[in-house]
């Protein structure tokens, strides 16, 4: 399915000549409009469709320039290839930190950047509007009769019990393809070494390995798979059929990753692109659940006071397992976990 | 009287000034003194964790099969991070080949293991610190060294020293300002005893020449000495020049006398007329010189009392009659009568004895140039502004012409032949008049005879 | 009458005793401030001439001391010092009058005459010249009941005939007498004050004699 969304933005997509790979393509707004906010995003357009709508209501001389594309292909596109875009939006905060460290972003500051706090944005560079927790996924059929795993710990201790029945019916991200399973997997092993223990046995339970956490979602629904490890829990949540799975936030800790959104340096409207970050910051960050916010409530999580949850912290620390040679021995310690023969 | 004062300066604005320079000179100094020490310390700290973050990361250096690994430890990046909202970079070299991070960042001479470099240079248009480590590690019997770099950007440190230089710029401000207040009250205190000992000098009459005698502080002490000691001389000069005066006029005046009665007396006991003539001649001639001798005196002390005019509040009608009666004798000689015309107290600032001796000359004048039988008439007036002293005579009257050299010292008035006068009467009057401020005319009777002087003298308002 | 002169100087002082001897005064003489204080003591005055400057002291010290002293006799203060400077303090210690060195012995007489008819004149100095009664100090003549104030220079001239009754008196002694010596004034200027005590005394005893030649006198019968 993925790679069909690919053909249909190759064709459709007039930015095809760019050398980064295009998921998804839209344009919103007034075809004869003065001003385009060209947006790069890994977001999917039906989540975003209803913050753009309400933007464009605001600011009706204006269109919206939506491409979708994965965190490894936006840092592609913004750090190497300095495609011009206005709006920078991913999931990936270890490359938008990279990005903003490297100074391929600009500065912005405004009263809506103002209100913030300060663990919500870095530099003036990066502002999160989401918080979204890594969820482990369970399918209830495959789970009949047995307990739902609440921590990791219960989880290994369910898949060793259980071979047989959970063999093949693993999903995970596959690290060397997704950003953001990536930035999940290195923080789950910075904060314990449960993570190393759970890929192993999932390994040795031949998980299967995905690009994104919709798939995985989909395919736990269909029951074609029991566990789903580190997806985004706003994506389960938000499905129709949520009777089927439980979305399990872990107990032991739960990974908080945020969403941010930044302005390329290569942008040449910044203030277009202020406008357009500080409309979607006003979306999150009201005090009110907005019908054009499609997440949980950010400002739930703002007391801190769940203490399982542990929220990414944007800054350089971020930028260690995006070094190469600890990216590698990280790959290689994963693949000789996950892909045992 | 007063001479001008040759003013140069103050000394309370000039120890202000002074005090003021100093304050600003010391807060400015304190200002740069803890700005300096907040940049070191800041730039301290930052080394201290470049420090740290570059032995992390090269301390996690290790040689596995004959290869080289590198495992960046998150806390190298991390605790930068805590630091401030710095942008961070970093690169490591293998005996000059780069191995990972920035492969643009700047190197920075060639680091000892022991011994790491630090510098701010310019990268990607910012200041970065840069720490330059080294490490040697063996690799297949080979001597490998590594070296690492890790640079931060300053924003944070200079956002720091800015509040920092800001804080120091508040509190060299506040010193400044409560030294200047300080400064203030100082200069206040220390000048403090000098316009008390002012004040207290010019509160005193003239007369008041008495040592100052209250406490002042020990840098005044010499002033006050000379003070006093000049107040010492003053009062010898003056009790001096007011002795000499009366011994001078007691020498004169004893063997006058004595010589006048007994000219007069011989007088009464010869009978030959050539010699009582000439006896006569010799009494008249000893009046002369007595006469003279007197007013000269008299101008003396005059003008020795008008240099420091001893004011008081005197009744002007009171005096007149004071001075009528007491002339009363002497007009009685000649059977002239005096009237004294004072309707009203009139009350005036003044020194009673210049007053007095004025009056008297005058009076002295009126009854000497009056016929016998004659009449003077003194009367005093106000006004709003003025008080009025008037003599009358019915004698000859002023010789018309030299009435304005009339007060002209020794002058006498050209119709005067035979009666005994210096000439310094009028000048007298004048000068007292002068003195309190007033203006002397003198003028004819324009009906009858007799000569008319009025005094007029400012009233106190 | 009786006169204390207190005064340093013997060359002053002596003209002063003899001319106040010749005008018919006792006078007694004090040298300094202790023989003053005992004269004082010893004898009643009518009048004290006081110098100023003594040897022993200054008169004002004394001045202060008498007036304490109750029913004290008059003082007149002879001073050689500047008017300017004396004449407050003199009288503000309690001096009836003062006189300036050198003085005119009519003026002294004048202000003894002053002092004495203000002090009320305790020893009366009434001379009977016939039918005449004559006061010095009050410069009166009484009448047969009626009173005459005698105008100054007609007391003065009146004092001299009566002080010695039938002598003669020189209209140039006279003119000595009447007039201070800066007036110039003719002998017959006498005659004006003459005539005047004439017309007074008419129908009198006493009476003023022309002499010929010789001047007047002043004869009772």
């Amino acid at each position: 399915m993925r790679y069909l969304g690919l053909a249909l933005a190759l064709l459709i997509t007039p930015l095809s000549a760019a050398g980064f790979e295009v998921e998804d393509h839209a344009r919103f707004g007034p075809s004869d409009a003065a001003q385009v906010v060209r947006v790069i995003s890994t977001g999917d357009i039906p989540v975003f469709s209803p913050a753009i709508a309400k933007f464009l209501e605001l600011n009706p001389d204006v269109a919206v320039d939506y491409t979708v594309a994965s965190s490894t292909q936006l840092m592609l596109a913004l750090n190497k290839e300095g495609a011009e875009f206005d709006v920078a939006i991913s999931s990936a905060m270890d490359l938008q930190t990279k990005l903003a460290n490297d100074g391929r972003t600009r500065r912005h500051q405004s009263a809506a950047t103002e209100t913030l706090p300060a663990w919500a944005k870095w530099r003036d560079n990066l502002f999160a509007f989401t918080q979204e927790p890594a969820a482990i996924v369970l399918s209830r059929s495959a789970f009949d009769g047995l307990d739902m795993p609440q921590t990791r710990q219960d989880l290994i201790a369910i898949l060793r019990q259980h071979p047989e029945r959970f063999r093949g019916r693993i999903g995970t991200y596959d690290l060397r393809a997704s950003g953001l399973g990536y930035l999940f997997a290195t923080q789950d092993a910075r904060t314990s070494e449960t993570f190393w223990r759970l890929t192993e046995v999932m390994g040795g339970l031949d998980a299967r390995l995905y690009c994104c956490s919709s798939q995985m979602i989909d395919d736990v629904a269909s029951g074609d798979l029991a566990v789903a490890y580190n997806v985004l829990g706003s994506y389960a949540k938000a499905r129709e059929d949520l009777t089927r799975f439980e979305v399990v936030l872990p107990a032991d800790f739960t990974t908080v990753m945020l969403r941010t959104a930044l302005i390329p340096s290569a942008s040449e409207q910044p203030e277009l692109a202020g406008q357009f970050i500080d409309h979607l910051l006003e979306v999150a960050w009201s005090e009110t659940p907005l019908e054009s916010y499609p997440f949980t409530p950010i400002n739930q999580n703002r007391g801190e006071a769940d203490a399982s949850l542990r929220r990414i912290r944007m800054g350089p620390g971020l930028l260690v397992y995006l070094d190469q040679f600890k990216k590698r021995s990280f790959l290689n310690e994963w693949e000789s976990a996950i892909l045992q023969p | 009287m007063t001479a001008a004062i040759n003013k140069r300066g103050s000394i309370l604005r000039q120890l202000i000034a002074l005090l003021l320079a100093g304050a600003a000179v010391l807060a400015v100094i304190l200002f740069f003194v803890v700005q300096g020490f907040a940049r070191q310390l800041a730039e301290e700290s930052q080394d201290n964790i470049l420090n740290a973050s570059v032995t992390a990361i090269l301390d996690t250096a290790a040689v596995q099969q004959g290869e080289l690994t590198l495992d960046l430890p998150y806390s190298a990046f991390s605790m930068l991070g805590n630091l401030s909202d710095d942008r961070v970079f970093y690169a490591v070299y293998s005996d000059r080949t780069f191995l990972t991070g920035y492969s643009d960042l700047p190197q920075i001479g060639t680091p000892s293991p022991e011994r790491p470099l630090f510098e701010t240079v310019t990268y990607q248009g910012e200041d970065i610190r840069i720490i330059n480590a080294a490490r040697r590690l063996v690799s297949e019997g080979r001597l490998v060294t590594l070296t690492a770099s890790v640079a931060q950007t300053r924003n944070g440190q200079i956002a720091t020293l800015n509040r920092i230089s800001q804080n120091a710029a508040a509190l060299g401000l506040g010193f400044f300002l409560l030294t200047a207040l300080m400064a203030y009250l100082a200069a206040r205190s220390a000048i403090g005893p000098l316009q008390r000992l002012a004040a207290s000098v010019s509160r005193r009459g003239p007369q008041d020449l008495r040592p100052v005698a209250a406490p002042v502080p020990a840098e005044m002490v010499p002033l006050v000495g000379a003070l006093n000691n000049f107040m010492d001389r003053l009062t010898i000069s003056l009790a001096r020049s007011e002795d000499f005066i009366a011994e001078a006029a007691h020498r004169i005046r004893t063997p006058l006398a004595t010589v006048r009665t007994h000219a007069e007396n011989t007088l009464h006991r010869v009978e030959r007329d050539e010699n009582r003539a000439s006896l006569r001649e010799m009494i008249r001639a000893i009046d002369d010189s007595s006469r003279a001798a007197g007013q000269l005196l008299d101008h003396a002390m005059v003008t020795f009392r008008t240099d420091h005019l001893e004011e008081e509040e005197i009744d002007l009608s009171a005096l007149a009659q004071d001075m009528v009666h007491r002339l009363g004798p002497l007009a009685e000689l000649r059977d002239i009568s005096m009237i004294c015309n004072t309707p009203a107290p009139v009350v005036i600032h003044g020194d009673p004895i210049l007053l007095q001796n004025a009056l008297r000359n005058l009076l002295d004048n009126a009854i000497k140039y009056s016929p016998a039988e004659g009449d003077i008439e003194v009367s005093v007036t106000a006004s709003e502004t003025q008080a009025i002293l008037t003599v009358r005579d019915s004698g000859a009257g002023f010789p018309v012409g030299d009435i304005t050299e009339l007060t002209k010292r020794f002058a006498r008035g050209s119709n005067v032949d035979g009666i005994v006068g210096s000439g310094l009467g009028l000048t007298i009057v004048d000068e007292v008049t002068r003195a309190h401020n007033g203006a002397l005319s003198i003028t004819n009777n324009p009906k009858g005879t007799g000569g008319c002087v009025t005094l007029a003298l400012p009233s106190p308002s | 009458m009786r006169f204390l002169l207190v005064e340093d100087n013997e060359q002053l002082a002596r003209a002063i005793l003899d001319r106040l001897s010749i005008e018919g005064h006792v006078v007694d003489h004090a040298p300094c401030l202790e023989d003053a204080t005992a004269f004082i003591d010893t004898t009643d005055y009518d009048l004290i001439l006081l110098d100023i400057m003594l040897p022993d002291g200054d008169g004002r010290t004394f001045l202060e001391q008498h007036r304490r002293t109750a029913d004290a006799t008059p003082v007149i203060v002879l001073t050689a010092r500047s008017e300017v400077s004396d004449r407050v303090g003199v009288l503000d210690l309690g001096a009836d009058d003062y006189i300036t060195k050198p003085f005119d012995f009519s003026e002294l007489q004048a202000r003894c005459r002053a002092v004495l008819r203000r002090r009320g004149g305790a020893a009366r100095n009434q001379v009977a010249l016939g039918d005449v009664l004559f006061d010095s100090l009050a410069g009166t003549l009484s009448i047969g009941g009626q009173t005459i104030h005698l105008r100054n220079r007609e007391l003065r001239l009146f004092e001299v005939f009566a002080g010695a009754p039938e002598q003669i008196f020189s209209k140039s002694k006279l003119v000595d007498r009447l007039f201070s010596y800066d007036d110039d004034v003719s002998e017959n200027a006498i005659e004006v004050y003459v005539g005047r005590l004439r017309r007074h005394l008419s129908g009198t005893r006493a009476q003023i004699v022309t002499v010929r030649g010789l001047g007047y006198r002043m004869s009772i019968s």
